[in-house]
């Protein structure tokens, strides 16, 4: 029983359903096309076909992947968003079946895909640790012999017998993610979890998991957090579009990641950055990129209250009314977070210059970007031709957050993009109907 | 660390294979029995939580129900009620019925209402209905002590008969759950389903002979109206209650029988056949 896992040849389709758009604008039209789609679609069920009205695509969320894990290895599995991660754990842990292929898991298996799956908002915390517990396949005689240990981890001890909708969010994740843990599969497979709740509670969890692989137990661990991926797997495995396309050490799985699937260089970056010309003839392009903080010196480590600016100079060759440039600033993720660019000005500065040196000042907000590493993308193109130079994610800094109130607890929702400070007013208004 | 002995059960080679589901099913829910009994437990203790009467929930619905249909039947109507006093009569079929729509209601309605827990955990996805139905069976045993207060009230006792009546609740168990599998899994893809179930049960109400006795029923359509499960469920709680007073038609309940275990045996097996891709469509 050496490998823990064996994957072979797995893949998964869905098929995408596109709903056929007719633009009919007349009533008439569009009930008489409802009854006939009504009619036929209900004629194609009773025959046992799919729906219709649609047409169907397959796509492809995960294909052809192979791999094994051996009893008590740490993997890490690395890609983008949509690059079929979160199939292929809902595949290992059994939630949806492969439309190919195989896999052979030894032992218990454990998925936290979600903290506090089936956890019930009006029930006690002391309920759904049972309940939870239940539902990840505890018996209760198990849940009880845990039960301490559990409420002791989760640091819950005074709200056992309080609905878990009056928990603060930390709570409510300490006390999910407890349950999980006393779990004692022989695999566990762990998504995203920790990237909630205060830092402190994700290092006791990450410890936890360690403590988990010492036993010989294997962890598979889906995170974005290349810092968390670094620290806990000794393995990555690295999906793009469905496919896997790096297996191996973490460290080069990290690098591959980050040079090959989000186009990050792996050199260290100066800043301000100096570029070469693209081409000879180019008639345009950006010859340097630097980052500054809010007092106007080169930093790569920003402050999430304060704004910041990007500066990139560039070399106009042979002016053009058409210029205007853009720039990007995207998330370790791959997405996009923020797309600015001169062309929304009436006219962009760079449409009326001479040829000649200049140097963009982008200023950014603060308040905006959540702690985290993100890159700059600058770009400057021609009206309806496109870019001429585009230096992908040419410079990366980081955001952290030490002044604010939600820096100091640490209570950034993973799943927001942005987190902008806005400001929340309550008012009193007046009843018109007591009146 | 101890190993615990349920988790050994677990313990071995798990073969996930392309097409062929899951391979052992039946014995992965006999390990998951007190997710079953957990999943019921929730859902009551949900029910009751932020109720002012509470469990007085579960008496006043058979109460009203049973206080109309005696007037519209036994009062305005004036059916017979062959020896029996009306109200008697109505709760007796009154129970049964209730359990089975409401097991079919909230069984059909289950893996739409948990889709979470579908999308995002795995375990035999028929636990889901089969402990909604088992939450019925909470509600029909308060209920249940209100018909025998009634019956002691009335003066009116069962006698050996009532020894018979689980059979009777388990036949009706089983009609429940056998439709509820099929409505549960039909949501999933299909949201119509949804709307389908609320005329069931209020067609089914007035087809089943909740308000009146079966015996009124000419002889020539007793056997086609013996194809509702339900009839052969209320038929035999009369008679097992009634001590006597209402007559079993036994060719009609045993067909009410095979009806309920064939809706049972097909409910599964399209269950079993559907579940695999419940995480994709839910």
């Amino acid at each position: 029983m050496s490998h823990a896992i064996r994957v072979e040849n797995l893949g998964k389709t869905y098929l995408i359903s596109h709903q056929q758009r007719a633009p009919y604008l007349a009533l008439r039209d569009s009930l008489s096309m409802f009854v006939r789609s009504l009619v036929l679609r209900l004629a194609r069920v009773a025959s046992g076909q799919a729906t219709s009205g649609l047409t169907k695509e397959e796509f492809w969320a995960l294909r052809n992947v192979n791999f094994e894990v051996e009893q008590g290895e740490r993997v890490g599995i690395v890609g983008k968003n949509g690059a079929g991660k979160s199939t292929l754990l809902k595949l290992l842990s059994r939630i949806t079946e492969p439309s190919t292929g195989k896999i052979t898991i030894s032992g218990r298996v454990a998925s936290l895909l979600e903290v506090g799956t089936g956890f019930h908002p009006e029930l006690t915390g002391r309920e759904n640790i049972f309940l939870n517990g239940a539902i990840l396949g505890m018996s209760k005689a198990e849940i009880e012999r845990k039960f301490e240990d559990i409420v002791a981890f989760a640091e819950v001890e005074n709200f056992l017998d309080v609905p878990v909708k009056r928990y603060s969010s930390g709570m409510y994740v300490r006390l999910a993610f407890a349950v999980a843990a006393h779990l004692e599969p022989e695999l566990l497979i762990v998504d995203e979890v920790l990237a909630v709740g205060d830092a402190a509670f994700q290092k006791k969890c990450l410890n936890k998991m360690g403590d988990v692989s010492r036993e010989g137990r294997t962890v598979l661990f889906v995170s974005h957090n290349m810092g968390a991926v670094r620290q806990f797997c000794d393995r990555a495995i690295v999906l793009d579009s469905g496919e896997c396309v790096f297996d191996g050490s973490v460290e080069d799985g990290i690098l591959y990641y980050q040079n090959n699937v989000i186009g990050w260089s792996d050199r260290v970056a100066e800043n301000p950055t100096t570029l070469r010309k693209p081409f000879e003839d180019v008639p345009i392009w950006i010859q340097s990129v630097s980052v500054l903080d809010d007092s106007s010196r080169p930093s790569l480590l920003l402050e999430h209250a304060d704004s910041f600016s990007v500066v990139f100079d560039v070399v106009v060759e042979r002016p053009s009314k058409d210029y205007y440039s853009a720039l990007l600033v995207h998330d370790s993720y791959g997405n996009n977070i923020i797309f600015t660019t001169d062309e929304d000005l009436v006219e962009p500065p760079i449409a009326k210059v001479s040829a000649g040196h200049y140097a963009y000042s982008v200023q950014i907000s603060g308040g905006l970007l959540k702690p985290g590493t993100y890159s700059i993308t600058p770009v400057v193109c021609l009206k309806r031709r496109g870019k001429v130079d585009r230096r992908d994610a040419v410079l990366r800094f980081e955001v952290q957050d030490t002044k604010t109130r939600r820096g100091a607890k640490q209570i950034y929702r993973p799943s927001a993009i942005v987190a902008p400070e806005v400001p929340w007013v309550l008012n009193r208004v007046n009843d018109s109907r007591a009146a | 660390m101890l190993p615990d002995r349920n988790m050994n059960a677990h313990v071995g080679e798990i073969v996930i294979e392309a097409g062929k589901g899951t391979r052992r099913y039946w014995s992965d829910l006999w390990i998951y029995r007190e997710l079953l009994y957990f999943l019921a437990w929730r859902d009551i203790l949900v029910r009751y939580k932020q109720t002012v009467i509470g469990v007085a929930w579960a008496l006043i619905q058979p109460l009203l129900f049973m206080s109309i249909l005696t007037f519209v039947f036994g009062r305005l109507a004036k059916l017979p009620a062959g020896g029996v006093p009306y109200p008697l009569l109505v709760l007796t079929g009154l129970l049964p019925w209730l359990f089975f729509s409401q097991a079919l209601t909230n069984a059909g309605n289950s893996l739409v209402g948990n889709a979470n827990m579908v999308s995002k955990i795995y375990f035999p996805r028929m636990i889901i209905p089969l402990s909604a139905v088992v939450v019925c069976l909470v509600d029909f045993t308060i209920a249940f002590v209100l018909l025998l207060l009634l019956a002691l009230m009335l003066g009116a006792l069962p006698d050996w008969r009532i020894l018979a009546l689980p059979c009777f609740l388990a036949l009706a168990f089983v009609a429940a759950a056998g439709a509820g599998l099929w409505i549960g899994a039909l949501t999933v893809k299909y949201r119509d389903f949804r709307y389908v179930i609320p005329f069931l049960v209020q067609a089914g109400m007035y087809i089943s002979p909740v308000g009146f006795n079966a015996a009124l029923v000419p002889e020539k359509w007793k056997f086609i109206y013996s194809l509702n499960p339900m009839v052969g469920v209320i038929d035999g709680f009369r008679w097992s209650f009634l001590a006597g007073q209402s007559v079993l038609y036994l060719p009609g309940l045993f067909v009410s029988a095979l009806l309920s275990v064939a809706l049972l045996l097909t409910g599964v097996r399209f269950f079993r056949k559907t579940e695999r891709r419940f995480a994709d469509i839910i």
